[in-house]
């Protein structure tokens, strides 16, 4: 059952990424790697790891994209001509990954596929997560933070209006 | 594990294949950045299943890493974006070539 979800998740990532690397327009391929990045937390999920599952969909699919799109629609990088074609063609692909990826959703909820495969699945509680993270990485995490903190800085810096230019 | 290992290690590889002919191919800044995105996804799918295998954790600590390590780099990239859009008014990449012998 698990199994099968698997790769029915995967052949979803690997077809949205596909639509997603070959869009003229910027915003649909955002669109689309959104999808992606869904399949790919769902995928995490069975793999035993739902915390990242989770970080996945709110940092990537959440932060990051919106990001994305936020940077597209301030530049006015998407092409603004009529689209040809019927419509069906524009809005089919991603309504179809969406809907695969509902289902699947549902499926883990309703379903509880761990249950089945008889094997101690492996499965990472955010207790054991936590516990791990800032007991033996505790040192990892402040240099991280301190990245972070440098990359806040620094895209202040390159992204400031400078005075009396303009 | 659910799956063999060798299954997810190959949908990794096409995902970060897929990512690599993103960054190769394409000449909008935006598009070059998604393609980052993927590969970076398909390194963090790797750590996840390796995490799976071994049933350690440390796998999917460093994918906290990776996913703060992208949003640095994103954070700067889009930064960059932005000057070169305003600076050049243009983001193709073909079209900085300041530098070129």
């Amino acid at each position: 059952m698990a199994t099968v979800i698997f790769y029915i998740l995967g052949f979803t990532a690997l077809a949205a990424t596909a639509l997603c690397i070959t869009r003229r327009n910027p915003v649909h391929a955002v669109i689309y790697l959104v999808n992606a990045f869904f399949a790919l937390a769902l995928i995490f999920f069975l793999l035993g790891a739902p915390l990242v599952a989770a970080w996945e969909i709110i940092i990537y699919a959440g932060a990051i994209m919106v990001l994305f799109l936020f940077i597209i629609m301030m530049l006015e990088l998407a092409p603004t001509e009529e689209l040809r074609g019927p419509g069906w063609l524009r809005w089919g692909p991603v309504v179809l990954l969406s809907a695969v990826l509902l289902g699947c959703t549902l499926l883990l909820i309703v379903a509880q596929p761990m249950a089945g495969t008889g094997e101690a699945a492996y499965y990472a509680t955010p207790r054991d997560f936590g516990y791990a993270l800032f007991d033996r990485y505790a040192l990892a995490v402040q240099i991280v933070s301190f990245q972070l903190l440098f990359a806040a800085v620094g895209a202040y810096y390159v992204g400031r209006v400078e005075r009396g230019r303009r | 594990m659910i799956v063999p290992m060798g299954h997810i290690l190959a949908f990794s590889a096409a995902l970060f294949l897929m990512g690599l002919a993103c960054v190769l191919a394409r000449r909008n800044l935006i598009m070059i950045l998604i393609g980052v995105e993927i590969m970076l996804n398909a390194v963090g799918l790797t750590l996840v299943g390796a995490s799976a295998l071994w049933q350690a954790i440390d796998g999917q600590i460093f994918v906290i890493f990776l996913m703060a390590m992208t949003s640095a780099e994103v954070a700067i990239s889009l930064a960059m974006v932005v000057y070169l859009s305003r600076r050049r008014g243009t983001i193709t990449a073909n079209d900085f070539d300041g530098m070129k012998g």
